[in-house]
């Protein structure tokens, strides 16, 4: 059985202007010791995907339908109240900016103490053992010191290894980083990335990493869910993805970024025209307006998930066209992956 | 790999293969809106037009300034006549000599809100001081944002020594005992009010000439703190620094790129000053320092009522009362307006 | 780079910076002033239709440089040279305001919230007085916008309605209204998606070819900056630490804080990157008001030495077009 399984989930907020359909359709089933990647641009729902995972939505935002499953239990319908034991116990999530989720008028040891007492029976003075054990073991330096800092007096690569230290230290079974290294350096980011990788080893955890940035999925991801306007474009392991996108959205974001090995600076290759307006959702493939190919059933129809690989599900008219894609999952070694053109 | 598998899907949903043509770049376009174009300004008046408390706040403001700068046009008393016969007459009573007018055929306009103790209508006297209150309030708001914009703009846009000497000024303004200042100003400015050459001037008398005085000179400091402190924050935005890169000058800057953006700040402050000038004006005449005798005040129409206050309770209540809607209707109406120009600061 | 204390400009570049400081006082308590070294000592030339792509961590000072250069800072010391002439006199200022341009990075921040597309657009050819009449100012405006790919239907409209693209573009046209020959490009697309990144990269490469721009195009994104320069510049901490042609540069670092910098990156492709090796540096970026002495990077260089902290390297040719300044190369 998965740790965490996502069914249909649907997210919307609704604001003064209308209903906006955050998320829309969302399944995913996440396995343990995975590390699962959610990559989309800014308005494609992956943010608010953890928030629902975690119910930590801000009104006017609801989960409207759906399930979620944490060792098959059921989160959706849950109390406030059962949800705090669940947050930061089995799931913990950290933020893109870790100065505005971290108190500015307590030291860290004295914010690392509270989570460590909020979810366990430890004493005050366990709880600040394993808060400076927590320290160490992201690669803080002189932890003993440290706690007694305040988070405005730490650099914002250490701040975000506090934020991880602070998540991680009730031991969850899932870890949600939502966009964790955008706002660092690239040494910074390679190091935060090499942290959580070796953390999740040790630790024997499952992750999801919210990213705008395929280099990161690359680097850390098994799978990966590709989602484009609350949709899901397509999802699978990280193999598939890159190497035999399905999807035309999909396929135009490789094609969009520049190639470090490409000497002769070939011409970028852009997705044509602007995000689409979340509150005047097209009725067909979110899509479909800015994609090169998109055919008329396109414009109309929302495509379904259907499999195009032993690992991998994609939302694409052109699959269906092509006569590339399954109903139910294929059996091992049926199929030949389609190449693309 | 079979093919009916394959295709299954295509087959069971029975999709036209029409369908699967090439869709035009006009299909896509259709799809493609662009909101409706808003401007800020058409923005914050849409907010404000939802507002049902600050759009009945001002619907009485403007019946207010109606009622107070058309009715006294053709009222048929007159705000100065005394009529000894008809002393603290209770509202829609008339005097033995008005009763005689009737009984003789001849109509009478009714006293709505009764005579004062000198046989003056009332209500004439109410709106009076109503118009009178409306333009103190109004004319503050006027000084204060002409001042208050000038001074807090300079001050923010050059900041540093500019910026510290100018805001010590403010803090000095700021600490002046603002009614203790009228007072004195009152006595001094007494003879250069009574002998001036202005008719209005004298009209006015040195108690009110003395507050425009006291506004003009200690109540723009909020409006120039605020003002500052946006132009502070409009300073650090890039498109400054690029109206800087292009080569505009300070002025350009200041009127094309700040100003414009402190608009919903100004407008709010003045929102709310022209209720606290109401207050301060009525709260001055009620202690006798506003306007001079005959011209009648809100705050001196109460102050005089006080003598009478048992037998002739109406004379307080119809002044209070237009104090209390004024102030009121200005305060709600601006809180309505922070709300539509600055939607962040609603909680 | 020996003694060159007389500076002689050279035709062949249009925009040349020489030993460029740009201190800032910062208060760190009663009384007492730091200087905030945000560029020490940087010297760099630009040829005409040239891209010279400048990266960097943040607050390493790249784009103190790009506004600096715009003299949008006075500096505190150093020279830019212009097309042949100093640029530090008001009339040199003016005319330098008309012929270099800036875009910005925050496509929300840089538009004016309260002017419409036109005006904003216009401002340049408002404040030059470009054009003569409405007519000629409104057919420009068109013209501009045209250019860059945007609806001229929308020339009334406020810039908040658009998407981060669309803004990004109307900051281009406007920085283009001017007719510039040199437009500073101040991470432009950093926080665009990647779908639009591709978009406005051609677009300004496109409008490269058309007018012959020379760019210095300032990002933290080597993949971005290696597509669109012709060379890169590396900053750290205020200091030039390698200049090399861009494939030159990608290929084979020499500095080891351009080597780091570069194995850092992440590609997008998972088979690559496992196989990768990366050299994940320690610690963090000294404060800028706490520089080490010597080179600025030693304090997290695996290679420092005692000379290291002793002088700070000059830059020195290593091959052909190809400036390091470190002591161990």
């Amino acid at each position: 059985m998965s740790m965490l399984e996502v069914k249909d989930l649907h997210t919307s907020f609704f604001t003064p202007s209308g209903e906006v359909k955050a998320v829309n359709g969302l399944s995913f089933q996440l396995d343990k010791g995975k590390v699962l990647g959610i990559v989309g641009e800014s308005g494609s729902g992956k943010s608010v995907s953890a928030y629902s995972i975690m119910q930590i939505l801000t009104n006017p935002g609801r989960i409207v339908s759906g399930s979620i499953k944490l060792h098959g239990e059921e989160l959706v319908g849950k109390s406030e109240e059962e949800m705090r034991k669940i947050r930061g116990n089995k799931i913990s999530i950290i933020f893109q900016d870790p100065m505005t989720s971290l108190n500015p008028t307590f030291t860290i040891g004295n914010q690392l103490r509270e989570a460590i007492i909020l979810h366990t029976d430890r004493s005050k003075k366990e709880a600040e053992a394993r808060a400076i054990e927590m320290l160490k073991l992201v690669g803080i330096s002189e932890p003993e010191k440290r706690i007694h800092q305040y988070a405005y007096e730490l650099s914002g690569g250490m701040r975000q290894r506090v934020m991880i230290a602070m998540a991680l230290a009730c031991e969850p079974d899932i870890l949600i980083a939502d966009e964790p290294t955008t706002a660092l350096d690239v040494t910074i980011q390679a190091q935060i990335l090499e942290l959580m990788l070796s953390l999740q080893k040790e630790l024997g955890m499952s992750i999801i990493m919210i990213t705008h940035d395929m280099g990161v999925i690359a680097q850390i991801c098994d799978e990966v869910i590709v989602m484009y306007a609350g949709g899901v474009c397509e999802r699978g392991t990280a193999d598939a993805i890159f190497y035999h996108p399905m999807h035309e959205y999909t396929r135009g974001l490789m094609r969009s970024i520049p190639d470090m090995s490409d000497d002769e600076k070939t011409r970028l290759v852009p997705i044509t025209g602007t995000p689409i307006d979340l509150l005047h959702v097209p009725p067909g493939c979110p899509f479909a307006p800015r994609c090169d190919r998109a055919m008329k059933i396109c414009l109309q129809e929302k495509p379904k998930e259907y499999w195009v690989g032993r690992d991998h599900l994609s939302a694409c008219w052109m699959n269906v066209k092509n006569g590339a894609c399954y109903e139910e999952r294929p059996e091992e070694g049926t199929v030949e992956v389609e190449e693309n053109d | 790999m079979s093919d009916s598998k394959k295709y299954k899907n295509i087959l069971s949903l029975q999709i036209d293969p029409d369908l699967f043509e090439k869709a035009s770049d006009e299909e896509k376009a259709q799809q493609v809106t662009m909101r409706e174009s808003i401007s800020f300004m058409r923005d914050a008046m849409r907010r404000l037009r939802k507002n049902h408390i600050a759009m009945i706040s001002l619907c009485v403001i403007l019946l207010i300034a109606l009622i107070a700068f058309i009715v006294p046009s053709f009222y048929p008393y007159t705000y100065t006549k005394q009529d000894v016969s008809a002393q603290n007459l209770a509202p829609f009573q008339y005097s033995a000599k008005e009763q005689a007018k009737i009984a003789k055929g001849i109509s009478v306009f009714p006293h709505i809100m009764g005579t004062d103790a000198l046989g003056r209508d009332y209500a004439i006297r109410v709106i009076y001081g109503t118009r009178i209150s409306l333009l103190v309030g109004i004319f503050s708001a006027l000084i204060v944002i002409v001042i208050g914009i000038i001074y807090g703009s300079i001050s923010g846009y050059f900041g540093g020594k500019v910026d510290m000497v100018m805001m010590r000024i403010v803090d000095i303004i700021y600490s002046l005992p603002d009614v203790l200042i009228v007072i004195l100003l009152s006595v001094a400015i007494k003879d250069w009010v009574s002998t001036s050459q202005s008719e209005l001037i004298a009209r006015l008398g040195a108690g009110m000439v003395s507050i425009f005085i006291v506004f003009g000179l200690l109540y723009w400091v909020s409006m120039a703190r605020q003002v500052r402190g946006q132009i502070l924050s409009i300073k650090e935005q890039e498109y400054v620094l690029a109206s800087k890169a292009i080569g505009s000058s300070p002025a350009r800057i200041i009127r094309k790129h700040m100003i414009p953006n402190c608009v919903s700040v100004i407008i709010i402050v003045a929102a709310m000053q022209i209720p606290s000038a109401i207050f301060t004006e009525s709260f001055l005449s009620f202690l006798g320092l506003g306007v001079s005798i005959p011209m009648p005040s809100l705050g001196s129409l109460a102050s005089d009522a006080r003598t009478g206050l048992r037998s002739y309770p109406y004379q307080l209540i119809f002044p209070a009362l237009s104090i209390f809607l004024i102030v009121l209707s200005f305060n709600l109406l601006g809180n309505g307006l922070r709300d539509a120009f600055d939607p962040k600061l609603r909680s | 780079m020996t003694e060159q204390k007389a500076f002689a400009p050279n035709p062949e570049y249009l925009v040349q910076v020489s030993h460029l400081k740009q201190y800032f006082p910062i208060s760190t308590g009663f009384l007492k002033t730091t200087m905030l070294k945000a560029v020490d000592d940087v010297s760099f030339d630009i040829r005409k239709g040239e891209t010279l792509g400048l990266v960097g961590e943040s607050g390493c000072g790249k784009t103190t440089v790009g506004r600096t250069m715009l003299y949008l800072y006075q500096p505190t010391d150093g020279e830019i040279w212009f097309d042949g002439k100093k640029i530090g006199s008001k009339e040199s200022l003016k005319e330098y305001r008309r012929r270099a341009q800036m875009v910005f990075q925050d496509p929300y921040s840089s538009l004016n919230p309260r002017m419409t597309v036109a005006d904003i657009v216009a401002e340049p050819i408002d404040v030059h007085h470009l054009c003569e009449n409405k007519k000629a100012r409104e057919e420009r405006v068109h013209e501009l916008m045209r250019l860059v790919g945007l609806n001229t239907e929308h020339a009334t409209r406020y810039a908040h309605e658009f998407s981060g693209g669309q803004r990004q573009r109307i900051g281009i046209a406007r920085a283009l209204a001017s007719k510039p020959e040199f437009i500073v490009c101040d991470e432009p697309v950093s926080a665009l998606d990647v779908s639009i990144q591709a978009q406005v990269i051609n677009m300004l490469e496109d409008l490269q070819h058309q007018f012959g721009l020379t760019y210095l195009f300032i990002a933290h994104d080597i993949s971005v900056v290696k597509h669109i320069s012709n060379r890169i510049a590396v900053m750290y901490l205020g200091h030039m630490m390698e200049l090399a042609s861009s494939n030159e540069l990608t290929h084979h670092p020499v500095h080891p804080y351009t080597v780091s910098l570069m194995s850092a990156v992440p590609v997008p492709d998972p088979q690559v990157s496992r196989k990768q090796k990366r050299i994940v540096l320690e610690g963090d970026v000294p404060s800028p008001l706490k520089m080490p002495t010597g080179c600025p990077f030693r304090s997290r260089c695996s290679r420092a030495t005692k000379e290291c902290a002793e002088c700070l390297p000059p830059m020195r040719e290593v091959s052909p077009e190809h400036f390091v300044a470190c002591h161990h190369v």
